[in-house]
């Protein structure tokens, strides 16, 4: 027995060990994005976001001020300045003028520049840039330093994205076309879909069955296949590419789940309240209204949730029923794809704008997640 | 009208439109048309009631009917034709069909899809499997299941965002920012890859990010199923000496069979129709495309209406297999 006993103390760490290495893996993506949303264009480039976290020795590609602020000391021209700009906090342990030679230089020594002229760099970053001749050229001369630099998080790009009307990469004007876009189409199809399943689970007629079989159907249709006749039609009537026409669009790609995951749950409710109901004479739709609908909202919230999540994370359906070319109805993921073409480079850019989409409905999945998996486990067909 | 002020104003209209829908039309059906008093009040509420269900369904089969049973009918007819210039459409047959047979791009969408068949389904509920057979088993298992379940709540296009830096590539004299190069680099790698550029592979790095997002459902799924799992049987076993792996694969597995299919079958149906991923990390170039982005390429790019319709098709005739089961499911179930 203490065999047994011996083993199974050991596989229950290597349980644990697998289930945080798991967990590990599932996390890195996620919070290596949410880190590098809180850190400048300049950490971003130059170094992993692992690093962020602690004060970390980072090798630098910095450049001096441009030639046009060189002055001209006796017959000697010279550039002054420091390379981390204005508050120097790292400390250059050794340095180099090629990028094949990063590390030729101690703090204080002085190097030959290729392009004529010499430069003194010192540990807190100042340099002295002279030469006999005017420097030319547009651009400073590169340096590349390693540095121990403090970490240091930021919450100005979230300020850039969101708050700077200015800026045309902001994202705030999606922020809130997406929410144009999610709140009806959440609320208007449980609506629709909570009296077609009432009549599917608790009202007998011929064609029930059969009904309920076309709805379970409907569910697996790509709604790839809709995209063209669909347009077709909100062309012809007027709709066009406009908001009446997603919300439309998202409550009939949403009805399917919504009157399944309804119709079940509505079917699993205990038939006395309903008979007892009947017999003291209530309609059908007293029924439903006051005794059905208060009863069902767990299935309603995990639908609502669902819609939700899909609405707005959606950017099929957008991109074909809403946005136009003005450009003025976009939303995030539209505008994140946009960003991924125009800004592909800038990480704190997109980090931060994709994080700005994602944080709503983590805080969704976080908050309601009890009736996320109640909906799963009863929306996967049996 | 600001889109904030007619957003609340369709909500309003809906909600009312919809409630006074049903309330006026119940009214009207018990007091106007069949009111259950007079000489005819037992036949007048029986035919109430023949009538009842198709008010309560009437605004969620025309929903349904409209949005996704015509479509269906409708793209078969647009993948049969041509749009003439000027309006207008003339039959061509199979003509659409023949032409996108001929596209090498076509058939690069279907193996890749083929591979993402595979390969995503199998390891989302292998991984979803695993993750559900250990977490029950320890005791902060409700928190690492939640954080493995999170990317469900991520849109495709933000998992490719945090996926792409994940892949980032950096000139080899540089720090590498993304992970995975940095990983790479850090065991001994010669030359920083540029994962979603090199073919074959990069579809791969494509599909680890549905897969890192559907694993959590079927986690979620499988991990119900095995609660549900009889105790006896498995103290059973435990009694006749079976150990950890023989309890998991011989008894546990094949008792949660059915599930396991579902979340199968509905990971498959995500496969197909993933269009965001591609679209958003590749767009179909270095021979990443996938039949959704295929035909989106089409219907709006190349604006061909008809191979676009014709591709739509040929998704819908690989999701068809599974329509017909789970139908068949819900029949059966429901006797």
């Amino acid at each position: 027995m203490n065999n047994i006993a011996g083993s199974r103390s050991a596989l229950v760490w290597i349980v644990n060990l697998c289930v945080l290495g798991l967990v590990c893996l599932w996390l890195f993506p996620t919070f290596g994005l949410f880190v590098s949303s809180f850190r400048t264009a300049d950490q971003i480039a130059t170094s992993g976001w692992w690093r962020a976290v602690f004060a970390s020795e980072q090798n630098l590609t910095l450049r001096t001020a441009p030639p046009e602020t060189q002055v001209q000391q006796g017959d000697m021209y010279v550039i002054e300045g420091n390379l981390f700009g204005e508050n120097p906090d790292a400390v250059i342990s050794v340095w180099g003028v090629s990028s094949r030679d990063i590390d030729a230089y101690t703090p204080g020594d002085t190097a030959e520049l290729r392009r004529g002229g010499e430069i003194t760099v010192q540990a807190d970053g100042a340099y002295r840039l002279v030469n006999s001749e005017a420097f030319e050229g547009k651009r400073g001369p590169r340096v590349f330093v390693t540095a121990t630099a403090p970490p240091e998080l930021t919450f100005q790009n979230y300020k850039n994205i969101l708050f700077d009307p200015a800026n045309v990469d902001g994202m705030a004007k999606a922020f809130f076309n997406t929410l144009t876009v999610t709140i009806p189409a959440t609320i208007i199809p449980i609506l629709v879909a909570a009296f077609a399943a009432y009549a599917l689970a608790w009202m007998d007629f011929p064609g029930r069955a059969l009904l309920i079989a076309a709805v379970v159907g409907l569910l697996v249709v790509p709604l790839q296949l809709a995209l063209i006749p669909l347009l077709k039609l909100h062309l012809s009537i007027g709709i066009g590419k406009s908001y009446l026409g997603i919300w439309l669009a998202h409550t009939g790609f949403g009805l399917p789940l919504a009157i399944y995951l309804l119709r079940n749950y509505m079917a699993g409710l205990p038939r006395d309240i309903i008979e007892n109901a009947r017999v003291d004479g209530a309609t059908d739709f007293q029924i439903f209204t006051k005794i059905i609908l208060p009863l069902s909202f767990p299935a309603l919230a995990s639908f609502a949730i669902f819609q939700f999540l899909w609405t707005w994370n959606d950017l099929l359906v957008a991109k074909v029923f809403l946005i136009d070319a003005s450009g003025q109805t976009t939303v995030m993921t539209a505008q994140i794809v946009e960003l991924m073409g125009t800004r592909g480079g800038n990480w704190e850019i997109l980090a931060t704008a994709a994080f700005v989409s994602i944080a709503v409905p983590l805080l969704v999945f976080f908050a309601m997640q009890k009736y996320l998996v109640r909906g799963l486990l009863a929306g996967s067909v049996k | 009208m600001s889109p904030a002020l007619q957003g609340l104003m369709t909500i309003v209209i809906g909600v009312v439109g919809c409630v006074g829908y049903f309330y006026l039309s119940n009214q009207f059906l018990d007091k106007v048309l069949y009111p259950p008093r007079g000489p005819n009040a037992g036949r007048n509420i029986n035919r109430a009631n023949l009538i009842r269900p198709w008010l309560f369904l009437f605004p969620a089969l025309l929903a349904l009917g409209l949005y996704l049973a015509y479509p269906v009918v409708e793209t078969l007819r647009l993948s049969l034709t041509d749009r003439v210039p000027g309006g207008g459409y003339k039959w061509v047959g199979l003509q659409n069909y023949q032409q996108m047979m001929q596209e090498p791009k076509f058939w690069e969408a279907m193996r890749n899809n083929m591979l993402w068949l595979i390969v995503v389904p199998a390891m989302s509920t292998g991984f979803g499997l695993l993750a559900a057979q250990l977490t029950d088993r320890i005791r902060w298992g409700n928190l690492a299941k939640s954080l493995i379940f999170m990317p469900m709540a991520i849109s495709f296009v933000g998992a490719a965002v945090i996926w792409k830096l994940v892949y980032d590539t950096r000139p080899l004299e540089q720090d590498q920012i993304g992970v995975l190069n940095a990983i790479y680099i850090a065991l001994g790698g010669a030359e920083p890859q540029t994962w979603l550029t090199t073919p074959f592979w990069n579809s791969f790095f494509l599909m680890i990010v549905l897969i890192w997002i559907q694993t959590g459902f079927a986690m979620v799924i499988l991990s119900a199923a095995l609660r549900g799992i009889p105790e006896e049987t498995v103290e059973a076993a435990i009694v006749d000496g079976a150990n950890p792996f023989q309890i998991f694969f011989k008894i546990k597995v094949p008792q949660i069979k059915n599930t396991i299919l579902v979340v199968w079958t509905t990971i498959t149906i995500t496969v197909l129709k993933v269009f965001d991923i591609v679209f958003a990390m590749t767009n179909g170039q270095w021979e990443t495309q996938v039949l959704a982005n295929y035909m989106y390429d089409k219907l709006f790019r190349a604006d061909d209406w008809g191979i676009g319709s014709a591709s739509a098709i040929v998704i819908m005739i690989l999701v068809m297999p599974i329509l017909v089961w789970n139908v068949r499911n819900a029949r059966a179930e429901m006797k």
